[in-house]
């Protein structure tokens, strides 16, 4: 079997997010250098803060202040920090109780290795140098020496109601979230094949054993049949503009002038249309039923658009199951 | 054993922007379902399971939301399912919630959908660059565009059907105020003045991107006795799928829409739907997808749909109203846009859908369809309860 193809596809977008009164205050907060918690109506206080009672369901906005300092509830080493993790270093993930809170935060713990963290242990906010109101304004935690038994509980003052957002300027209502993806990504079998042949600008489809259609671009099995298609058909090259619509909005990723016509080829021999660009004729005079061949450029996987073949055009009923 | 009847108590919606920035997804999911139990008289105690649907996680980058939604929804300690049926997903989770009514699983469930399209890009989520593949020449209305140009080909319409149906659906938006789009100076000459950006589909004759959630409360007989105000009762509902592609496949009228309907009218002993039912909201991102649904759900003949909307017949004054909210081509969370459809038909057999209620509407058709005309989801509401 021919190999299969495989390419690396890297799926990444800076996504925003809305916070709400209650993320807006908790991250405003952080750039100010205080932690803020919510306190539900049973007195516990939740850091980080929600918006609704995870018990009761009720909106809860009693925000407070707690602690800095805190102790870690459980860890894991990450021996291999991967991009952009809050240390390039190894770390500990860890959930840790703050002073003053009911639940934990998770977080990194700067630590020299696996064998200096336990539960248990006292540790402090590490504050970034430059905040802009984000998780990451704790660039991490740190063992934190009270002096004392670093197991024994916070005896400071317990949680004040704390200062409202609205007394921090400029709240933060809004954060870029950027989120990527690394793929490994392959076509699979069918599709291989088909591209392969396509280099040496040749359609191969797959035809189903059972209804006996051709798919080009082959998927490897037939949906309505639901078997597998092995048995290769050379299709094309020329092919019947079957439907399609004249493209006036300029897209951000392609280099092609508006208008433009995007259409539906049903090239001689396939079942199923495929879509490509019509040229070589005005948009404005493209039809249905317009006879059309593939034109080449340098190079490329995939024809650069189809143009007329100055055949007479094709009849509605030789194409109108394959629109 | 029969079914459990299955009525619709409570209805809330968002009003439906551009950006809803004052809140976060959790805060806007939690404003529609607070509504709907505020409609229903119902606290977060007497709801028994929480079914929640949006379409796909790109779209705000959140992979698998309902996780951190449960404790917006009251839903910690109880049962809580995501559906996902690309843009049919709000009716499909409408129908997931009411058989587990109608399965007397659960007596009082709350159904949720939501989209916060402002905090991605829609169009990004649907075009991922695929390596080895074409990149797609044209973006979600240039998908659909060769399928409209289809229909007017298979039925002859005149070209200005499309923009009849914006004009009509857009006055209707001005008095949903729940409705995304207020254009309040809309003439039928400024939609068919508007750019053509995908010819045949003019920018007037495409929906939004809007934030906002639905919710609804179903319930079963018994939740219905103790309602504070006319349930809608369920007549039939049903969900059909197909392939995106295949040899055969009808893109003007796909196969899986027109079963699904035929599944529906069964169940509620509708043999004659342009007669039997008295409106339909019906999912409608492109203008020109009414005239085309119209026939894919038995309203009008092959061919003859388009000649409802040119005689008026789905104005919201006409003999078979359609989108007498604004539709989706007014209002489009894309996950939420089925809920709304599903919901707007149960306003309208409650007699509470206000200044677009449809005078005497006793049965009303809820449609939603996703994907590439893949799937479909369907349900028939009415003001009195199925036969038992």
């Amino acid at each position: 079997m021919p190999e299969v193809l495989k390419a690396p596809l890297v799926v990444e977008f800076p996504f925003t997010r809305s916070l709400g009164p209650v993320q807006s205050a908790f991250l405003t907060g952080l750039r100010e250098r205080v932690v803020l918690g919510v306190r539900t109506r049973n007195g516990r206080t939740l850091v980080p803060p929600v918006e609704y009672d995870p018990v009761t369901a009720e909106e809860i906005r009693d925000l407070v202040e707690v602690a800095p300092t805190g102790t870690v509830t459980t860890w894991a080493w990450n021996h291999a920090p991967r991009r952009d993790q809050p240390l390039d270093t190894p770390f500990a993930w860890a959930l840790v109780r703050l002073d003053g809170a009911d639940t934990a935060l998770l977080h990194a713990l700067d630590a020299p290795g696996p064998d200096a963290v336990h539960t248990g242990m006292r540790v402090r906010v590490r504050w970034a140098e430059e905040r802009t109101g984000a998780i990451t304004d704790i660039a991490c935690f740190e063992p934190y020496d009270s002096g004392s038994y670093d197991s024994e509980p916070y005896d400071g003052d317990p949680a004040e109601p704390a200062r409202q957002a609205a007394e921090f300027e400029n709240p933060i209502t809004g954060i870029v979230a950027p989120a990527r993806l690394d793929y490994t990504y392959s076509p699979g079998r069918a599709q291989s094949a088909y591209i392969n042949a396509l280099a040496d600008h040749r359609n191969v489809g797959e035809c189903c054993p059972s209804c006996r259609k051709v798919y080009v671009p082959p998927r490897g099995a037939c949906p309505t049949c639901g078997v597998a298609t092995l048995e290769q058909v050379e299709v094309g090259p020329r092919g019947t503009v079957t439907t399609f619509c004249i493209v006036n909005l300029k897209a951000k990723n392609l280099d092609i002038e508006v208008p433009y016509v995007y259409a539906h080829i049903a090239l001689d021999g396939a079942d199923l249309a495929l879509h490509g660009r019509i040229g070589g004729i005005p948009y404005d005079q493209v039809r249905m039923g317009l006879r059309v061949e593939p034109v080449w450029t340098e190079g490329a996987r995939y024809p650069d658009h189809y143009r007329p073949t100055g055949e007479p055009d094709a009849d509605y009923d030789t194409y109108r199951e394959l629109l | 054993m029969s079914k459990e009847p299955v009525a619709v108590v409570g209805i809330g919606q968002t009003k439906h922007v551009a950006a809803r920035r004052d809140v976060s997804i959790a805060g806007l999911v939690r404003e529609a379902a607070r509504r709907a139990l505020d409609d229903a008289e119902l606290t977060w105690a007497d709801i028994d399971a929480v079914v929640i649907g949006k379409a796909p996680d790109f779209f705000e980058g959140v992979m698998m939301p309902e996780l951190y939604l449960a404790d917006a929804l009251g839903a910690v300690g109880k049962p809580m399912l995501r559906v996902h049926t690309a843009g049919s997903v709000g009716g499909s989770t409408a129908l997931v919630a009411a058989n587990l009514v109608a399965a007397r699983v659960h007596g009082t469930v709350l159904t949720l959908a939501f989209e916060k399209q402002s905090e991605s890009n829609a169009m990004w989520g649907l075009s991922l660059p695929i390596p080895f593949q074409q990149p797609l020449l044209a973006g979600a209305g240039g998908f659909f565009a060769p399928h409209v140009r289809a229909y007017m080909r298979r039925s002859g319409a005149p070209d200005t059907i499309g923009s009849l149906v914006a004009y009509k659906d857009r006055r209707n938006a001005l008095k949903n105020p729940y409705a995304h789009l207020h254009e309040h100076d809309i003439t039928l000459e400024k939609v068919q003045a508007s750019p053509m950006l995908w010819d045949p589909i003019r920018y007037s004759e495409t929906c939004p991107s809007s934030d906002g959630a639905c919710a609804m409360v179903l319930t079963d007989r018994a939740g219905a006795a103790r309602a504070p105000r006319p349930p809608a009762w369920m007549l039939g509902g049903a969900m059909r799928s197909e392939p995106t592609m295949f040899a055969g496949k009808d893109v003007v009228s796909p196969q899986a829409g027109k079963d699904c309907a035929a599944d529906v009218y069964r169940q509620a002993g509708i043999t004659d739907p342009r007669r039997e039912i008295d409106g339909a909201e019906i999912y409608v991102p492109f203008s020109w997808y009414e005239p085309m649904w119209l026939e894919n759900l038995g309203f009008a003949d092959e061919g003859e749909g388009w000649k409802l909307t040119e005689a008026g017949v789905t104005e919201l004054d006409g003999d078979l109203p359609v989108n007498m909210s604004g539709g989706v081509l007014s209002t489009n969370p894309i996950g939420a846009s089925g809920l709304i459809r599903f919901a707007e038909a149960a306003l309208q057999v409650r007699g509470q859908a206000g200044e677009h209620q449809v005078e005497g509407a006793r049965k009303v058709l809820g449609h939603a369809y996703g994907g590439g005309s893949q799937f479909f989801a369907m349900w028939l509401v009415g003001s009195e309860p199925p036969d038992s």
